[in-house]
């Protein structure tokens, strides 16, 4: 019983094996890999496992406090900054070993030639709640 | 109304449809009916017996969707009429509802679902609420459990009932006690106070089963909730133990959890509740954190070390040598250990400090802070850390 978020990312990840923007797949193949990613969630929700899945657009802001009485400020995107995250999945499983299992069920999500993706899914657990017995 | 009644009456109407015949999973779906219903109904007029009308209801319900369910299928009827209702022992069907959720074939998350739905008669709502899951995914997760044990130990499908009923495996007490203790564990995060359920549970298997470590359990659990008012500041952070304002530790809770393991313990079956039931009453009975009494405490630990061999035991061990005997006892203690362990930095931490090694102290608080895996507990090393830095500054 521990929640995990899987964040996909567009960019800031280590390049997948099977590499190719989406833009260059063919129709039938966005098809197929749309498919895969809803009978994943669907899967998860029967299993009991799911709990949320996201996706983000690309384009953002960076939004901040710029003192009393003023405005935020904004800026961006910052085309070149390292890190940018595509979308995420929250699950709720009973071990490590079951999230990491899922993630790559994920990540074999198919791409260019059908073939899957092996996309680099970050893998991050949850902060909890504190236990009632800890000595 | 009465949901406290409502719900302490749950599982032995389950057991009882479960007794006529009706199997485990359509039984626990009509009794959900039944309380749904009995909600709707009983503010205006509660029934002069509320078990028997639940019986009914239920029994109802169950019938009911028996019959659409065969007629959707082309199937002869699978109830023909409704069996005499015979004398309930209701406490043998409680007891028996516990093994069945608690089942070794689920995995702890299905285990403690259906544990609260089935015996505690909470609404999958109120338990997706309570595990911050969306409640497609716990309805998900309940109907696959009860799926997993309506094939355990049961006569095959749409049988007569027999005699000796149909959930006639015999449970294993410490799984079902390992649920219950999980359900506490989680403590309280949404509307439902899982911490006070748990409790209830205990209490009722406790008044099924004559086990010292059911009555263990329940020790350990009203010990610490005694707690639990001085265990959180009013900003939400947590107060450790040495810390806490000990005129807020509700005295009732801790009688009866001292009570209840003496009369444990005079059995002479030690077990792992038990004995950590004993380490929490020393700690209640210590008026000041300055007199605990760590010598009888490193012995308990002891004993539980030897009753479960768990890495986590002997971790807690080293912190109550580092208080009976010193600083430097505890981290010898300590180095024995796998520094893997969670917590482990966090202890060495705290022990460092005790020995008046206050960089390194800072260092692994705000090291333990970065492992640490809840909230409340890294924001707490954090302050550690911050804390000792700022002393150190000036």
């Amino acid at each position: 019983m521990a929640k995990y978020l899987l964040l996909k990312h567009y960019r800031g990840a280590p390049a997948a094996v099977n590499d190719v923007p989406m833009d260059q797949w063919t129709p039938e193949e966005i098809s197929a890999h749309m498919q895969y990613m809803n009978d994943f969630a669907a899967r998860l929700e029967k299993t009991g496992e799911f709990v949320d899945g996201q996706a983000l657009a690309p384009e953002g802001t960076f939004v901040r406090y710029d003192g009393e009485g003023r405005p935020p400020v904004t800026d961006g995107p910052f085309a070149e900054t390292k890190d940018l995250i595509a979308g995420w999945m929250v699950i709720d499983v009973d071990s490590y070993e079951r999230a990491v299992e899922l993630a790559g069920e994920l990540s074999a999500a198919p791409g260019a030639g059908g073939k899957p993706i092996h996309e680099w899914l970050e893998l991050r657990p949850f902060l909890t709640a504190p236990p009632t017995i800890t000595e | 109304m009465n949901e406290a009644l409502l719900r302490s009456l749950t599982p032995s109407v389950l057991g009882i449809l479960v007794r006529r015949g009706a199997d485990f999973a359509a039984a626990e779906d009509a009794v959900q009916d039944a309380l749904v219903e009995a909600v709707r109904v009983w503010p205006a007029e509660q029934p002069r017996d509320p078990k028997g009308w639940l019986v009914t209801v239920a029994w109802r319900k169950f019938l009911d969707a028996t019959r659409a369910d065969a007629a959707r299928r082309r199937r002869e009827d699978l109830v023909d009429e409704e069996p005499a209702p015979g004398p309930a022992p209701a406490v043998d069907d409680t007891l028996q509802l516990y093994f069945l959720c608690a089942h070794p074939s689920l995995t702890p998350s299905s285990a403690v679902a259906l544990t609260l739905r089935a015996v505690g008669g909470l609404t999958t709502r109120q338990i997706a609420q309570a595990y911050l899951v969306p409640e497609a995914t716990m309805a998900q997760r309940i109907s696959r459990a009860k799926r997993t044990v309506s094939g355990v130990g049961v006569s095959p499908a749409h049988a007569k009932p027999r005699a000796g009923g149909r959930f006639d495996q015999p449970g294993d007490v410490a799984t079902v006690l390992r649920v219950l203790y999980l359900v506490f564990n989680e403590g309280y995060s949404g509307d439902v106070d899982l911490a006070a359920e748990a409790i209830r549970l205990t209490r009722q298997l406790a008044a099924a089963i004559d086990h010292p470590e059911v009555a263990g359990l329940l020790a350990l659990m009203l010990l610490h909730h005694a707690r639990r008012a001085a265990r959180t500041a009013p900003d939400g952070s947590l107060v450790p133990l040495a810390e806490q304002d000990r005129g807020r530790w509700d005295t009732e809770l801790i009688a009866e959890g001292v009570q209840v393991l003496q009369a444990a313990l005079a059995r002479d079956r030690l077990g792992e509740f038990q004995a950590q039931a004993a380490i929490a009453a020393l700690h209640a009975d210590a008026p000041t954190a300055e007199e605990t009494d760590w010598v009888q405490i490193v012995e308990w630990y002891d004993e539980l070390a030897r009753l479960t061999d768990s890495p986590v035991v002997r971790l807690n061990r080293a912190v109550a040598v580092g208080e009976a005997d010193g600083p430097r006892a505890g981290l010898a203690a300590l180095a024995t250990l796998d520094a893997s362990l969670p917590r482990h930095t966090a202890v060495a931490a705290y022990l460092h400090e005790r020995d008046g090694d206050l960089a390194t102290a800072a260092r692994l608080y705000a090291e333990a802070a970065q492992k640490a895996p809840n909230l409340a507990e890294r924001n707490h090393l954090t302050r550690q850390a911050a804390r000792l830095n700022a002393d150190r500054r000036h």
